[in-house]
């Protein structure tokens, strides 16, 4: 990413504060973008987390299809979580809707259960944390998508190119290093 | 694994920001509340307004209804319980609601004791008109707060003093020193700990949203501009002569709020508003939000 440029954080609605906090603590400039035009002033995008179907509603209303679309395409580092997962998925279950593809993933949504399977662990052989909220789950991964964590043996992080994309949270809680890897900045700043 | 961890329940509160949950009574409203892009419903019998105008005892509402809403919406589904009533508590939890409104909607069970949050699953939401009365049902395990504003008046009022009062309560306890918080937390009425919290961070543990006699997106981006992160929208919706353009409009002015050009497109062409209540018609036990301590 160009090192000069702030980070953009989707803020149309769901987890956006958090992002931006740990973003912050990184020593990252951040901007919450609602609107097209806010996409020609950063240097990488975090898709949070929310509702899925009330991300698709604004988006379509507001004409930012298009604009996500072209700036998921630039190579731009972007990160993707829970909700912003599945709308970057190519295909999307439980029930069926609309996303962007921009991963070869199919996604499963709600497939943990209702919020009170709801759960906190650690990532296959590390000890990343992992917050997973209603979360989705991936059910295949396509060949050119390489799997970054696993946990009990199943995908809950995946790259494309300059997409990642995550089923749970890293943006709740203290751990920064997925923001870090991603978009730069300092974790001790 | 750790399932339904406090930090799981506040997860959910914290991608709820920014977005309408919408009061629905039937499997219809909440197809349009999720049509027009609610982040999640709460399911009810009576929405606030038709409890003041029909009176008698107000209740959890019937499983079977608030299965059928479960069934019929893909986000989270909420629901009420009244006040210290720990076993329609119980039943919510077994239905696998994904939270739990003790509500002052509904009529108290219990004028003493609000339910003890922490021994559920569901993470709970509970109402509040100040920081002592926020403190207390964090305290008491609560993964979310909301105003209590006065519900079923489509009047904003309320809502607005709850979330000033809060707000200026927050910032005057960042100015105190260390010394004056154990006499703060004894005048709030409030745990130690979260007098601590709040001190030091200049917030609350959980994410504050706003309800109680929002009607219109203008009254919705209000309370976004006075620190609520997100709303709930009782009454304003289906006692509107048009609920899903209302809906949609309440939607975008959530995200929107800052944007008063913006505002005046959402807020075209939107239909009438609920007809709304003055507070002064209201006498002392109509003022729901006085229930609860």
């Amino acid at each position: 990413m160009t090192k000069s440029k702030p980070v953009g954080v989707l803020a149309l609605q769901g987890g956006y504060a958090a992002h931006e906090s740990s973003l912050r603590r990184l020593g990252l400039d951040v901007i919450l973008v609602r609107y097209a035009a806010d996409l020609d002033t950063i240097g990488g995008l975090v898709f949070p987390g929310g509702e899925s179907t009330t991300h698709l509603k604004i988006i379509s209303r507001e004409g930012l299809r298009g604009p996500l679309d072209r700036f998921a395409r630039s190579g731009a580092p972007i990160l993707t979580t829970c909700a912003g997962t599945i709308l970057a998925a190519r295909t999307v279950s439980d029930p069926e809707q609309d996303s962007f593809g921009w991963l070869d993933i199919d996604v499963s949504r709600n497939a943990w259960g209702r919020q009170v399977h709801s759960f906190e662990a650690f990532a296959d052989g590390t000890d990343i944390p992992l917050t997973f909220i209603r979360a989705p789950r991936i059910t295949r991964v396509g060949p050119d998508v390489s799997t970054l964590l696993t946990f009990e043996g199943e995908p809950i992080m995946v790259q494309q190119g300059a997409i990642t994309a995550a089923t749970f949270h890293p943006e709740l809680g203290s751990d920064i290093r997925i923001h870090q890897q991603l978009f730069g900045g300092d974790i001790d700043a | 694994m750790d399932k339904s961890t406090y930090k799981a329940k506040v997860g959910l509160a914290e991608m709820l920001k920014g977005g309408v949950i919408m009061d629905v009574m039937n499997v219809e409203e909440a197809r349009i509340a999720e049509d027009a892009g609610a982040t999640a419903v709460m399911a009810l019998e009576r929405i606030p307004a038709l409890i003041r105008r029909d009176g008698g005892v107000a209740r959890a509402s019937d499983p079977e209804m608030i299965q059928a809403i479960q069934k019929a919406v893909s986000i989270p589904v909420m629901a009420k319980v009244r006040i210290g009533h720990f076993v329609e508590a119980r039943i919510l939890e077994a239905m696998e609601v994904d939270f739990i409104d003790e509500s002052e909607v509904l009529t108290p069970a219990d004028e003493d004791f609000h339910i003890d949050k922490w021994g559920y699953k569901v993470p709970f939401v509970c109402g509040c008109t100040n920081l002592g009365e926020a403190l207390r049902r964090i305290g008491e395990g609560a993964a979310m707060l909301r105003t209590k504003g006065e519900a079923g008046t489509g009047n904003i009022v309320e809502a607005v003093r709850h979330l000033r009062t809060l707000r200026d309560s927050i910032r005057r306890l960042g100015t105190l020193g260390r010394e004056q918080l154990m006499t703060e937390a004894k005048h709030l009425g409030a745990p130690f700990d979260e007098v601590l919290y709040v001190a030091e961070h200049g917030r609350l543990r959980v994410p504050n949203f706003a309800a109680g006699g929002i009607a219109t997106p203008a009254d919705a981006a209000l309370c976004m501009a006075l620190g609520a992160q997100a709303v709930f929208v009782g009454s304003g919706i289906f006692m509107s002569n048009e609920p899903l353009k209302r809906a949609k409009a309440v939607v975008q002015a959530t995200t929107y709020w800052e944007d008063a050009k913006k505002l005046v497109e959402i807020s075209t062409g939107i239909g009438e508003p609920m007809k709304g209540i003055e507070m002064e018609k209201l006498s002392e036990d109509q003022r729901l939000s006085k229930r609860g301590w």
